[in-house]
């Protein structure tokens, strides 16, 4: 445990400078969003305490928004806003306006009648009596709204680095992807601090007496702003296109930093999550992606992968991988998986992904369909004899995958079958296999290679050369150390690769990653 | 100086106020006497147009305050509240000074008046900074009156000004109300349920009942000249108390010597009570009182 401290506490010392930009842009982005929340939540508050009709509409439609899961919002921005701050700003606006107007409201209405009665027989006008009375007397309540709407805040944007808005999302999402907890703990730990300090903050000033609640309230604004400015629009363009990695992209040997070694590419780049990068580089708000090879929205979105002429992407075979305690506990598991073996190539699992990506047809019709065009497929058989788990990751082939075997067992084998499909990334799946949480999973050999086994550069150099190299070594390594074990390949080679629209590509005559490298730095 | 012509108030089919005139005479003190429900404080909230009218006309000093800028008209006129509703996050001294701030005088002036009407209300200067939560009920009272008061409204309105006090304190303040100066130069239109109150601070009582007037008079008027069932027996039950509030030794002749005529007779007998050798004065005092109730029947 020690060392592990030892070793988080290294990390961030060693990304400090990153670390600082983060969780600056972090705030800045809670903060300009928090502002604009209320800048458009407390008048909405005000309103609907005058005109009581409209306040069943107005929370209403706010509370819906707040139900809206996060992702999801950020998503349905993309086509709206794009990708960057503006859309990550937008959707944090919306997710922090529900407490702030309820508590506006539930405050103003509050206020004492017999005061407000005074006010108004005292011949205040509405204005003087709002910003009198109702007002300061409300305040404390406003202020819990606020406060909130603060911690949503803090929490949520940790997404919007999904939609390559910064922030410190990036650790976290980047720690999960690349299997590095200190990554993730560089970035959770301080997003957790925020959120801590920032409540006992506000709560200190909602527990002023009424007299200093209203300077404090004079003074808020003004540190809202600055706070708000921390956040500096990611740095501005450097170079004629844009890449939009995502964080596991960014971090890996086989990706970015191979890319800027191998190659001495210069691009300017943001962190983009998978689920919105080939949508933004359709809708040209990028141009260079780091997508896979069999990602059915290559052919939706009319994508063209560049040629990876030095050769820094390795193979990215899939195979089931299973732990070897579950081949004992169901004997036929092994055959019945391997049913699958070499029947799907690069073309056909594009082909299959296009179906389920792109023409939204479910993973489990899909799976079928293609089951039954290659007489694989049987009735079930009603499995009595134990359940086995299928786990998959959080993408289109992967559910594809884990249904045409959920099948086979069913059809083949007396076992049951449950299913956890969509863990997050590839550490999520792979600790649920190691703790027994799942029997098995589709795995691809150079993300064994890479994130999981993570060998010496000497040995990933050696052993990244071939298939079969890459395969062998993850077989034997996996079965020493974890007890796991790879069964046959399907067949196709869900590599990564650089993608660009085929139009653009055509212009700039860029086939190649070199000749991207070329075109970026011809003047 | 005030008069209002065929007021009403309808909330949808129920008329809360139905059509009611009354004068009200500069520096009289009117009070509007009812149970809850009987429509007098709607009748009050209206000539500071806290509830706009639905028919009807109200003028002070002639002025047609319907058609004045509500905000300035209330400016002009004191308002008090049973519930005093001073404004919690405001200082004593802060909530005094509302309406001098919204007329925009400056601060010495108002510093000056809010002192001057502490010492008359019997207020510490102490008081100046502290929250009104500090203050008993009686004292916050006393703040709500000053606040009415300061800007020297010719006009005030009170709605139940004494109706959360407990009885002690409210004998106290009833003294003290009284004797006020500043209040002998007001027009003063003040609601009440309590008939003891009502005889005890009006000049002229106005007797409502479900949105009506049912009399209007002098407390003496409304005790000897009831004009119907209602009004007796809405006195019932506290008369002879209320008649010996109401008249005065010059009513009940004036050969009772050695008393101010202007004295009411229960004043008087609370005189004679601390001074018990006087007790051929208060067997006096007695059979004037019955032969004056005598006279007034058979008229």
């Amino acid at each position: 445990m020690n060392d592990q401290q030892q070793t988080l506490w290294q990390f961030m010392q060693e990304q400090s400078d990153k670390l600082a930009a983060q969780t600056l842009e972090h705030i800045g982005l809670t903060f300009i969003s928090l502002f604009l929340a209320v800048l458009v939540g407390l008048p909405l508050g005000i309103l609907i305490a005058r005109k009581r009709k409209l306040s069943g509409s107005v929370l209403g439609v706010a509370g819906v928004l707040q139900t809206i899961p996060s992702i999801a919002l950020l998503g349905f921005m993309i086509p709206l806003l794009g990708i960057g701050p503006k859309p990550a700003i937008v959707a944090l606006l919306l997710y922090a306006l529900l407490p702030i107007i309820r508590n506006t409201y539930t405050g103003i209405t509050g206020v004492d009648a017999a005061v407000k009665e005074a006010a108004t027989a005292m011949g205040m006008s509405k204005w003087q009596i709002l910003a009198k009375v109702e007002l300061p007397l409300a305040m404390p309540v406003i202020l819990a709204g606020i406060r909130t709407a603060t911690v949503i805040t803090v929490g949520v944007a940790t997404l919007a680095s999904y939609i390559a808005a910064g922030g410190l999302g990036e650790f976290i999402f980047g720690g999960i992807s690349l299997n590095n907890t200190n990554m993730i703990l560089a970035g959770a730990i301080p997003a957790a601090l925020l959120a801590i300090i920032f409540d006992f903050l506000l709560s200190r000033v909602q527990n002023l007496n009424l007299k200093k609640i209203n300077t404090a309230t004079k003074v808020l604004p003004l540190i809202l702003i600055v706070l708000a400015s921390f956040y500096l629009i990611p740095s501005a363009y450097g170079s004629k296109l844009t890449a939009g990695f995502t964080p596991e992209f960014m971090g890996r040997q086989d990706g970015n930093l191979g890319l800027k070694s191998k190659y001495g590419l210069k691009i300017h780049t943001i962190v983009i999550s998978d689920a919105v990068m080939y949508k933004a580089a359709y809708e040209k708000q990028l141009d260079v992606i780091s997508g896979y090879s069999t990602d059915g929205r290559l052919k939706a979105y009319d994508l063209v992968v560049l040629k990876d002429d030095k050769g820094i992407f390795p193979p990215y075979y899939a195979a089931p991988i299973v732990r070897d305690e579950s081949l004992k506990q169901f004997p036929e598991l092994e055959s019945t998986l391997n049913l699958l073996s070499g029947k799907i190539n690069d073309t056909v699992m594009t082909e299959l992904n296009y179906r389920t990506d792109y023409l939204h047809e479910s993973p489990e019709r899909v799976a079928k369909d293609f089951l039954i065009s290659h007489n694989l497929w049987k009735p079930e058989r009603g499995g009595k004899d134990g359940v086995v788990r299928i786990g998959s990751k959080i993408f289109g082939e992967q559910y594809i995958l884990a249904n045409m075997y959920s099948m086979l067992i069913k059809g083949y084998t007396d076992y049951d079958v449950s299913t956890k499909t969509g863990l997050g990334g590839t550490k999520i799946c792979f600790d649920a296999l190691t703790n027994n949480q799942i029997d098995f999973y589709p795995e691809y050999t150079g993300t064994g290679l890479l994130v999981i086994l993570q060998p010496s550069i000497k040995t990933i150099n050696l052993v990244e050369t071939s298939k079969e190299k890459t395969y062998d070594y993850d077989k034997q390594e996996f079965e020493s150390r974890y007890h796991i074990k790879w069964l046959q390949p399907i067949g196709f080679n869900n590599a990564y690769a650089l993608m660009m629209r085929q139009k653009q590509a055509k212009d700039l005559h860029v086939n190649t990653i070199t000749d991207l490298k070329n075109y970026l730095e011809r003047k | 100086m005030i008069k209002v012509e065929h007021l009403g108030k309808h909330f949808g089919k129920v008329k809360a106020v139905d059509d009611i005139s009354f004068d009200v005479a500069e520096h009289e003190n009117f009070v509007l006497l009812g149970t809850s429900g009987c429509g007098k404080t709607t009748t009050l909230k209206m000539i500071n147009r806290l509830i706009e009218p639905t028919h009807g006309k109200i003028f002070i000093n002639n002025k047609n305050i319907l058609e004045q800028q509500p905000e300035v008209l209330r400016r002009g006129i004191g308002y008090v509240l049973q519930n005093n509703g001073l404004f919690p996050h405001y200082t004593i001294g802060e909530n005094i000074a509302i309406v001098p701030q919204l007329l925009k005088w400056d601060d010495k002036k108002i510093q000056y008046r809010v002192s001057e009407l502490l010492e008359k209300l019997h207020l510490s200067k102490d008081y100046l900074n502290v929250y009104p939560n500090e203050l008993s009920g009686g004292q916050q009272q006393r703040v709500g009156l000053a606040r009415a008061l300061v800007a020297n409204p010719p006009v005030l309105l009170m709605d139940e000004p004494f109706g959360a006090l407990d009885n002690v304190t409210k004998a106290k303040i009833h003294a003290e109300f009284k004797a006020l100066d500043e209040l002998k130069r007001k027009t003063i239109i003040m609601v009440t349920h309590d008939v003891q109150e009502a005889f005890e601070l009006g000049d002229r009582i106005c007797l409502m009942d479900k949105g009506n007037i049912v009399q209007t008079g002098t407390p003496a008027e409304l005790l000897f000249k009831p004009k119907n069932k209602f009004v007796r027996e809405f006195l019932q039950e506290q008369r002879l108390q209320l008649e010996f509030r109401s008249l005065t030794l010059k009513d009940v002749k004036q050969e009772l010597e050695g008393f101010h005529a202007d004295q009411s007779v229960w004043s008087v007998m609370e005189n004679l009570k601390i001074d018990s050798n006087n007790s051929a004065s208060f067997e006096n005092l007695m059979s004037a009182f019955y032969n004056y109730k005598k006279e007034q029947r058979h008229e």
